[in-house]
């Protein structure tokens, strides 16, 4: 631009902006460094496909970049029916059933439990409801170690210890604090008008709530969906303390097969059981797009 | 009101007060019955199980003097500081740049975003076999010829933690990144408008002027990050299990591992509540400044 100026000082050029090129050197600079950084940030999951895909020799020998030469999905195979933790050898296939029992309970009673708490504050506040409220909001910042042995000995009074219904309570109790915000300001947002029209038509909290409120809030419901899953799905810590072998969630039965000390160490099989164990919520971050980065950015920022 | 009223009151809106019973049992029970339960049996003697024999500030004596609980602290310490720092710089950095009106945004996000719905243990079992040294990437560069590179932070104990930090950032740097961008959509066009007329170039904007416009949502990452370091867990149960030896052993670890496996109830409840005392230090002066300030201003 510098040249230009000063070879044709009266050039009268089009009016409006200038088209901007293709290979500018700031266009080079900021697209290598995306490119470069989107790198780092692919590599392992390519490295953990390419992984799950070889044979154990081939694995010996290659190194971890190159792409499979023969393709083979028996460690696939192995990892979903065949991989062995302590002396149970029916693979991934076991934590994943465990892990879709736990799943599916925790996401429907954490999400009505949620909303109609979260409709409460917002439409029919009580004496104190906004204490109780603002508490269990402090509770969300609570290191989970702190009430993690109350919470056994509150299991195993109630005949819950070791149950994946004792997981489903634990992930309803922890899930509260975040949905109830959430559902809290969705429903404050929804007009007033509305509700107090209802109200006169003779329509009572439970009434309001199921014709009016849910289906007015359904994307937020399926935020809070996608929440849970994920959150609950990547689950590790509660499903170590509170529940046994037989009833392990998928990541803690994938860290068992991975981590575990006998025997000789595949590395095909240990990527593939990963992989398998990341699918579903790589699926559903795929597939929800925009909804996903709302749900997470809702579950983090205030209102 | 007359008397002949009051005795609804318990039952005004009896539905809305049914309705919160959970949330309200989980508020008073769980958080704060089992905090204050852990908090008070800190100061006993429980071992196998839980019983209230005080014991006055033995088990944090013995906390502070156990060369696991002060790896475990100088690690989170390292781990803390370095991820809050890098975090930060990445996330921003990235949303800048996507921030530039670039094409395939949406793609380079997806990309950024990804590991973080990935579970903790799924990057730490990644990270460990792509850090593998020999078949990681120290095997890869071996091959290549230069047979002296040196690159295992998994089986060095003076460096575990940062290896612990690659695979931490890779998961979480593309959150911070959603959260920096949707900040920087927040600011005024006019802003950038009047920066270019000025004739200031964009990075002298950024660090001048944008930064400092976007001071509370840098506040809420760091809370966002911060609370996260505090969890660490399954990351280095995963990636290390605390090895090699105790170098990457973390506090959130020793919690459970005392409370579960080494059958010490009273040493794990100490911990934990060392744990609860540094989010309060953490918390309070940044609840005060978020929310004291407000209702007085």
């Amino acid at each position: 631009m510098a040249d230009m100026t000063a070879n044709a000082p009266v050039l009268e050029g089009p009016s409006g902006p200038k088209p901007r090129r293709r290979f500018s050197r700031r266009n080079i600079f900021l697209y290598g460094t995306l490119i470069v950084v989107s790198m780092y940030y692919l590599l392992p999951l390519y490295v953990m496909v390419v992984t799950s895909l070889k044979g154990m020799p081939e694995i010996r020998l290659g190194n971890i970049f190159s792409p499979p030469m023969e393709i083979t999905y028996e460690p696939w195979v192995k990892a979903w029916a065949e991989a062995c933790t302590g002396i149970n050898c029916d693979g991934l296939s076991r934590g994943f059933m465990n892990s879709v029992q736990i799943l599916v309970p925790s996401v429907v009673l954490s999400i009505a439990i949620a909303s109609v708490n979260g409709y409460a504050l917002a439409n029919w506040r009580f004496k104190g409801s906004e204490v109780f409220f603002t508490i269990l909001i402090i509770g969300a910042f609570i290191p989970y170690q702190t009430m993690l042995y109350p919470i056994v000995i509150m299991l195993r009074e109630i005949g819950l210890m070791g149950s994946i219904w004792g997981l489903v309570l634990v992930h309803t109790v922890f899930g509260m604090p975040i949905l109830t915000l959430l559902f809290r300001n969705y429903f404050t947002s929804i007009p007033e008008e509305l509700f107090k029209a209802a109200r006169v038509d003779g329509a009572g909290f439970w009434g309001i709530y199921l014709r009016i409120m849910v289906p007015m809030s359904l994307p937020i419901f399926v935020v809070a969906m996608i929440l849970q899953v994920t959150g609950i799905w990547n689950d590790f810590l509660f499903g170590v303390i509170y529940t046994k072998p037989e009833t392990y969630p998928m990541t803690v039965q994938l860290n068992n097969i991975v981590n575990s000390v006998q025997g000789i160490k595949e590395y095909n099989v240990n990527m593939a059981a990963t992989l398998l164990t990341g699918l579903v919520p790589l699926i559903i971050y795929f597939v929800s797009g925009k909804l996903f980065v709302r749900g997470i950015a809702a579950g983090a920022v205030k209102g | 009101m007359d008397a002949s009223r009051r005795p609804n009151q318990l039952f005004r809106n009896l539905n809305a007060k049914l309705a919160s019973i959970p949330m309200i049992v989980t508020a008073l029970v769980v958080f704060v019955g089992g905090t204050t339960w852990t908090v008070v049996h800190s100061f006993t003697n429980s071992r196998l199980l839980p019983k209230l024999n005080f014991v006055g500030l033995d088990q944090y004596e013995r906390l502070w003097s156990s060369s696991r609980w002060m790896i475990s602290i100088e690690n989170l310490a390292i781990y803390g500081a370095c991820s809050m720092i890098l975090s930060l710089l990445i996330g921003f950095t990235l949303a800048a740049l996507l921030d530039r009106k670039i094409r395939f945004e949406g793609a380079f996000r997806t990309i950024f975003l990804y590991p973080f719905a990935l579970s903790f243990v799924v990057t730490g079992l990644a990270w460990q076999w792509i850090l593998n040294p020999d078949f990681g990437i120290q095997g890869v560069v071996r091959d290549w010829g230069w047979e002296g590179f040196v690159f295992d932070p998994l089986n060095n104990p003076d460096i575990v933690i940062f290896g612990i930090l690659i695979a931490g950032i890779w998961q979480g740097s593309g959150f911070i990144m959603v959260i920096m961008l949707a900040g920087l959509r927040g600011i005024d066009e006019d802003i950038w408008k009047a920066t270019r007329v000025e004739g200031i170039p964009a990075w002298k904007t950024y660090i001048q002027v944008i930064i400092p416009m976007m001071r509370p949502v840098f506040v809420t990452a760091l809370v966002l990050i911060a609370s996260g370091i505090i969890k660490l867990y399954d990351l280095v149960v995963a990636q290390t299990n605390g090895g090699p030896g105790l170098s990457s052993e973390v506090p959130a670890k020793y919690v459970i591992e005392y409370m579960f496996r080494a059958q010490n109830l009273a040493q794990g409840f100490a911990a934990s509540t060392m744990m609860l005392v540094s989010v309060i230090i953490i918390l309070v002066p940044w609840a005060y400044l978020e929310f004291g300030g407000k209702k007085r201003g």
